[in-house]
């Protein structure tokens, strides 16, 4: 109970918090086969043609490869997942 | 046709092995025709769970070198009508037989057996890939540790590289007063990382211990809450709709845990 009002102060966080972060951090690493290297070869790539077309964060652009479930419901398949906050979107195209 | 199915895990210690006894038990409790094949040569242990390490006579390599006929390596069980038990060789080691000769080995199984369970070894080496070259369906024993989970995802990627697709995930040894703490991930947490189906859910149990000194597998005692949880897990894979965790227990435990997990009574 005491340990409860603790984490609800801010004060701890729970054990099971940190071991679920943990993993997901280390599992970032264990699925993706690549190189950082090559991660950041496609991330450039990808920031160079958005660059066409809007402003990014290209500071707090996160690239990882990761597993999700398929879309047909027959298991994992593995994903890109990008997360690309956009600053502003350039007119060009009208 | 039998179906082929590989309990793996990547770590040890996990509780392959007392899966594969109980689960092999249960299905053999159901009526159906089971084999346990045990593919830890050199370390084996499947013989000494279900307490029929006196009447090895040949084994797994035998088989394989063709030393002896298929039929003459299988130790019936005389308490459970229609379970075998295929013991690995335990003066060799993993090399001693190939994914070619067990996948020849479990397409013999199968013509006699409705269920071919493969007790599968820790790692990821040689016995890993003998273990899993015959098998159709994969069952993967984790439980709620970072290093238990973090070896799970590595076997399930492994496993979908050798096209074993869509395996299931057993989280053994859960401890809901723990998890109630937050001292222990939920089972909600595992399949969020996992992103795989569950087939089950083994609560810690005391009786497991037990019931391996005795050399009789928990699905047999009708006190134990693992040896219940076991039970469904056979069920689930003979097509029934069990749900998680729903153990006939009067001692509170369900309830209790129901409402930890957030499922509805039912």
């Amino acid at each position: 109970m005491l340990a409860d009002l603790a984490r609800f102060f801010g004060k701890t966080r729970s054990s099971n918090q940190m071991a679920k972060e943990r993993l997901k951090l280390v599992l970032i690493h264990d699925r993706s086969n690549v190189s950082p290297q090559f991660l950041d070869m496609v991330k450039s790539e990808i920031i160079k043609v958005i660059n066409n077309y809007m402003d990014v964060d290209e500071e707090a652009l996160d690239i990882q490869l990761t597993r999700t479930r398929s879309e047909h419901g027959d298991g994992v398949v593995p994903a890109l997942v990008a997360n690309i906050p956009i600053k502003n979107v350039k007119k060009c195209g009208k | 046709m039998g179906e082929v199915i590989v309990i793996t895990s990547g770590k040890g210690g996990v509780g392959k092995t007392t899966t594969t006894a109980n689960i092999g038990t249960a299905l053999a409790l159901g009526g159906k025709k089971v084999v346990l094949v045990d593919t830890d040569i050199g370390l084996r242990n499947l013989d000494v769970v279900m307490g029929l390490e006196n009447r090895i006579v040949y084994d797994l390599v035998d088989v394989v070198e063709g030393f002896c006929r298929l039929k003459q390596a299988l130790i019936k069980d005389k308490r459970f009508e229609g379970l075998f038990l295929l013991p690995a060789a335990q003066t060799r080691d993993k090399t001693a037989v190939s994914p070619k000769q067990m996948i020849n080995l479990c397409s013999d199984l199968k013509e006699e057996f409705d269920f071919v369970i493969i007790d599968c070894p820790a790692g990821i080496e040689q016995g890993f890939k003998n273990a899993i070259a015959g098998a159709e369906k994969a069952i993967v024993v984790t439980t709620p540790e970072v290093s238990a989970v973090r070896d799970a995802d590595r076997i399930i990627g492994l496993l979908e590289a050798n096209e074993l697709r869509s395996p299931t995930l057993l989280i053994n040894r859960v401890r809901p007063d723990m998890v109630r703490r937050g001292d222990m991930m939920s089972i909600e947490d595992i399949i969020d990382i996992l992103a795989i189906d569950l087939v089950g859910v083994v609560p810690d149990d005391e009786k497991i211990v037990v019931s391996t000194n005795r050399g009789e597998p928990a699905v047999t005692d009708s006190k134990s809450l693992a040896g219940k949880a076991y039970g469904n897990i056979a069920r689930r894979l003979l097509g029934e709709e069990v749900p998680i965790l729903d153990f006939e227990s009067d001692s509170g435990f369900l309830p209790m845990i129901k409402k930890l997990f957030g499922l509805k009574t039912t």
